[in-house]
């Protein structure tokens, strides 16, 4: 299902491009989703209204990696806007390891329609700091 | 073509399915006043004698607010503060007053596998410390799963404690299983002992401490005020959330029957109804995601005395339930929009307080 919906936003080009691309295997992430983000973000990543920001087709999670990667393993507070709406709530850290974080960022961006080919690395999330 | 319409089809149900408010109508003859500012997640609160409180912050801080001041108690054991997972309820001995035990579950790492498990702990609080700590107990085994800690804490009107432990994320394991911990309500004596006449006590290979099981999550348990019957509420997956009463070794279904559905939409079973399993008081789908539970038992809200409240973290609201027969007969939002709503008491002066995430612990005024 979520197959078909990421297919129904891109062009055969596209998808002939990202073919390669899907052979990765981002069970893992999705794994660390189900457990710690799906019950506020959703199992289509739309999030709630008013309350938890969509992850799917979120102009946040796709401009603002770092911002994203330090939301996730620090925690997030206060207001922030995503795709024009506000959301003014709180998320708190999942006690994730860095490997996690890296696994659950490439399965959000690369999920829903979303698209990342640069991957995010455990390295990466290390040097995040506060 | 007709793939993309069917994916259409399927993204404007899903999308439907997944954002839909309940039905309930919003109360707007009510407001709140800020009693304790500024709080991440009070996941259990309780008054003392003294009118002060004791919070617990989910990220593993106890505190005591006094003469609005914030004070930590130092002593807390190790927590493991993952997912849903951390300093959970907490609650007091009936006989408080005279042998000033404090009770409170939390996610521990105790033991020898990595991860967590829901642990209950009984301890006194000397100079800002914890003292004569005491772990009652301890569910295993660990998991480095996310969900489904339970926790919340009762006396009954005979001095047993009861508490709840969810299923851990593991619910084709668990909860239907007596030799296992998680998705059930267990009771104890109040020093940790199991009472002789627990309904399991002579089930070989079971947990002696159950009381009930074929739970989910239940973060909600109160002691009825005029029946003193335990009544839990528990989160449903997508739908299916439950208000129980609970019985002596009787088993609410979890995931046998459920009214539920998978997150992914998915069907868990096509039973909701089944012999031997018992069915709910009251369900919500959509869930509302329930957490703290209290009933209004005092003249401070004219006719809402009587009342069930339940605080909605999903959809942000205070679900006050008018009971009558045994059956919720009308739902109402107060509060509507205030924040996750995570804990609910009576306080001593009769007055209704709400812990709500990202704010603090407020107290309901009806207007």
């Amino acid at each position: 299902m979520l197959f078909l919906l990421s297919s129904c936003n891109s062009s055969n080009k596209k998808l002939a491009q990202k073919s390669e691309f899907e052979k990765q295997d981002f069970s893992e992430g999705k794994q660390v989703y189900e457990d710690f983000c799906m019950q506020c973000h959703m199992a289509n990543g739309k999030g709630v209204p008013r309350a938890f920001p969509p992850l799917a087709k979120s102009d946040y999670l796709k401009n603002k990696r770092e911002a994203s990667i330090k939301a996730i393993k620090y925690g997030l507070s206060g207001s922030i806007t995503v795709n024009g709406k506000v959301y003014n709530s709180n998320m708190a850290p999942q006690g994730l390891s860095n490997k996690e974080i890296a696994d659950v960022m490439n399965y959000i961006t690369n999920s829903w329609g979303n698209e990342n080919t640069s991957l995010i690395t455990e390295e990466e999330v290390s040097k995040i700091q506060r | 073509m007709k793939i993309k319409t069917l994916s259409l089809y399927l993204f404007v149900l899903i999308s439907t399915l997944s954002c839909a408010q309940d039905k309930n109508p919003i109360n707007t003859k009510n407001t709140h006043q800020i009693i304790v500012p500024e709080l991440n997640n009070p996941w259990g609160f309780v008054f003392l004698p003294d009118g002060s409180i004791l919070i617990n912050e989910k990220e593993g801080k106890i505190i005591h607010y006094t003469n609005n001041k914030k004070i930590e108690i130092t002593g807390l054991p190790e927590i493991y503060v993952r997912g849903q997972g951390g300093l959970l309820d907490i609650a007091l001995h009936p006989d408080f007053k005279n042998n000033g035990w404090i009770y409170f579950s939390y996610a521990s790492p105790k033991g020898e596998n990595k991860g967590g498990n829901t642990a209950i702990m009984r301890a006194k609080i000397k100079n800002n410390t914890l003292i004569d700590k005491q772990l009652l107990y301890k569910a295993e085994p660990n998991t480095t799963k996310g969900q489904h800690f339970g926790s919340r804490i009762v006396f009954d009107k005979n001095g047993y404690l009861f508490f709840t432990i969810g299923e851990r994320g593991a619910r084709d394991v668990n909860p239907q299983d007596l030799s296992r911990d998680g998705g059930k309500v267990y009771r104890l004596n109040d020093d940790g002992s199991i009472p002789k006449d627990n309904p399991f006590v002579n089930t070989k290979g079971a947990k002696k401490a159950i009381w009930s099981y074929g739970h989910r999550n239940p973060q909600g348990m109160e002691l009825h005020p005029d029946t003193k019957e335990i009544w839990t509420h528990e989160h449903g997956p997508k739908g299916g959330d439950e208000i129980n009463i609970i019985k002596k070794g009787k088993n609410y279904g979890w995931p046998v029957i459920t009214y539920g559905k998978n997150y992914s939409g998915t069907s868990i079973t096509d039973k909701t109804k089944q012999k031997g399993m018992e069915q709910p008081l009251h369900y919500w789908t959509p869930s509302i995601a329930p957490s703290g539970m209290a009933f209004i038992n005092s003249k401070k809200y004219g006719d809402w005395n009587g009342s069930l409240l339940v605080g909605s973290l999903k959809f942000t609201y205070l679900d006050r339930c008018e009971i009558k027969n045994g059956k919720v007969v009308k739902e109402e939002r107060l509060l509507d929009g205030i924040g996750r709503v995570r804990s609910i008491e009576q306080g001593p002066d009769g007055f209704i307080y709400v812990g709500v995430e990202n704010l603090g612990i407020v107290k309901l005024i009806r207007e």
